[in-house]
């Protein structure tokens, strides 16, 4: 037994992010040696068990509670707890959802151990995994370890392609994990969807994006008249819309809409990975920033690096003269 | 209502960021730093909370002396004192190295409630306010949107995935990691400012709370992240670059 990947679902359906995170565990035990496991936890469980059991794992063990059936921090902790010291994992991986967010730094300080969130690739050194993932934004990148076992890591989404099943089938094993309601506190209400999106952002052949780089709500019409020219959806990153200058329903990353245009322009948009992640599979990228050390650099096709404020209007002449 | 709110100073947003000889860090020399803007919002819903209910905004922060600076700040926008958990110069802490810090100085103050930001702008780990939680054996609730406290609980909407959302009801003492954007911030005034000056700020040193040090994440290298494309870098007067980049993509990515 080497690596554990923690696999979620919520009523019935994956999220895809498991299988990722599943093929990032490969790669972890390519490098310290060892098989693969996979944990599935909820209620009722078991075809999506089967499922994952095709998907080159050895064993899926899956653990079925009704007090599993609405996600809780101290209910996910718990179960995840017991089976961990049951089956003693060097590394525990995990797909980097908002869930995972939520507990498995619970879970990794019972053990007394740090969580390496966020995890973007592996190496190995002297036979130990080494995981690589972004500090400032995105800015740097760095190695990073922990000593003793378990290690604890998630996955950052986009990062792995995703495990598809294969022929052959893993077993599925019942693990009874012994839980009480009363550890359980939180009293989480049915999950809600707030008002229906009117714009489908996933339709446009062109995208403008823009971000904090435009200072303020006032300078909107600067990136309104680039997306005029170029008959583009207009989007934005994160805190555009926290500031209420763009509609939520236009936001564009972890949180908004996943995109993948024909061209998708970047103004004033530093290039976070939570952005990067709902737009990095565009066909061709075009960034725009005063900052040239601005991850969203490494991300583009071309790159300007200036005053949007100057090179915006002057590529709304051209785009006007070359349409004319 | 005692709310705890813990924040943490880091590189300002815009800083130029330079690896220093070691590899394993940032040369710091001349960076200057801010607040990190999720605990920003955290210091916000905290202020604004207790103007509704009453009570007390402690803020506590893990850092090196540079760090008053960021709890002058906090004070001055309204907070009532403070705890400066004073760590040597150097590498940020890991999330679980910070969280043992942090749990040991609220222990002491009781508090109904532990508000900080989502993740911070450095290392990102996103986990301090969990761990808090998990220590000081309080129950939390991630990712919060509104926070609508009740008679011993405190009733929150959370944001999960895909523009989904919860309300989860949490019994009191809790930890809540606020999400940014959530309310307008302020600005100190100019009293805040000066009142500022005569409130307390208890400095400990971060040996004294013999807080478990061991296990931590080691970083065994820090580095410029490598391009996974090739980037074409457009250069000359905002006239120039802007012909030149409807030229390629009309041209070269046949994409206009």
């Amino acid at each position: 037994m080497s690596v554990l990947v923690i696999l979620e679902q919520r009523d019935g359906k994956w999220n895809r992010l498991s299988f990722e995170a599943l093929a990032a565990a490969r790669a972890i035990a390519e490098a310290v040696g060892g098989s693969v496991n996979a944990a599935l936890l909820g209620a009722q469980t078991e075809s999506l068990a089967n499922e994952a059991a095709k998907c080159k794992v050895e064993k899926v063990f899956v653990i079925n509670d009704p007090l599993l059936a609405q996600y809780t921090p101290e209910g996910y902790t718990a179960a995840l707890q017991q089976l961990i010291e049951a089956v003693h994992p060097k590394v525990v991986v995990f797909p980097h959802t908002y869930q995972v967010r939520d507990f498995a730094p619970k879970l990794s300080t019972r053990f007394g151990r740090p969580l390496i969130s966020d995890v973007v690739s592996v190496k190995t050194s002297d036979g130990r995994a080494m995981f690589v993932r972004q500090l400032f934004q995105g800015k740097l990148s760095a190695d990073v370890h922990s000593s003793g076992d378990p290690q604890f890591v998630s996955i950052q989404a986009g990062t792995f392609r995703a495990t598809e099943p294969g022929d052959q089938a893993g077993s599925v094993e019942k693990f009874p994990a012994k839980l009480d309601a009363s550890q359980i506190r939180s009293k989480p209400e049915q999950p809600f969807r707030e008002a229906q999106r009117s714009v489908d952002l996933t339709a446009a052949n062109v995208i403008v994006s823009v971000g904090r780089g435009i200072k303020e709500k006032d300078n909107l019409p600067v990136v309104e008249e680039l997306a005029k020219a170029l008959g583009a959806e207009l989007a934005a990153s994160r805190p555009i819309c926290d500031n209420g200058w763009l509609p939520m329903e236009r936001q564009v990353g972890s949180s908004g809409q996943t995109v993948a245009p024909k061209v998708y322009f970047a103004v004033g948009i530093s290039g976070a990975i939570q952005h990067l992640v709902g737009m990095k599979g565009s066909k061709t990228i075009v960034a725009i920033n005063k900052d040239e050390s601005a991850p969203i650099f490494e991300t583009a096709d071309y790159g300007i690096v200036g005053d949007l404020f100057e090179v915006v209007p002057a590529l709304v002449e051209e785009i006007k003269k070359s349409k004319a | 209502m005692k709310i705890i709110v813990s924040v943490k100073q880091v590189p300002a947003r815009d800083s130029a960021l330079r690896v220093n000889n070691d590899g394993k860090w940032l040369d710091e020399s001349d960076l200057s730093y801010e607040m990190n803007e999720p605990d920003a919002y955290a210091l916000e819903e905290a202020l604004q909370l207790r103007e509704k209910l009453g009570g007390e905004v402690v803020v506590v922060c893990a850092g090196p002396q540079r760090a008053t600076q960021t709890i002058r700040e906090a004070l001055a926008k309204g907070a009532d004192r403070a705890i400066h958990v004073e760590i040597a110069e150097g590498p940020a802490l890991d999330a679980l190295a910070t969280a043992r810090l942090l749990a040991k100085a609220a222990q002491s103050e009781s508090p109904d409630l532990i508000l900080t930001g989502l993740q911070s702008d450095d290392l990102g780990y996103g986990q301090t306010g969990v761990i808090v939680a998990e220590l000081l054996g309080f129950s939390h609730a991630t990712i919060v949107m509104e926070v609508e406290p009740q008679d011993g609980t405190v009733r929150v909407k959370r944001e999960l995935e895909d523009g989904w959302f919860q309300h989860v009801v949490l019994p009191l003492p809790v930890v809540l990691t606020i999400q940014s954007g959530i309310k307008k911030l302020r600005y100190a005034t100019l009293m805040g400012i000066k009142k500022a000056k005569t409130k307390e700020v208890k400095t400990i040193a971060a040996s004294e709370l013999e807080a478990d040090a061991s296990s931590s994440a080691a970083m065994d290298q820090v580095y410029l992240p490598q391009r996974s494309k090739q980037t074409q870098i457009l250069t000359g007067n905002s006239k120039e670059v802007a012909h030149q980049l409807v030229e390629k993509l009309k041209f070269e990515a046949r994409v206009l």
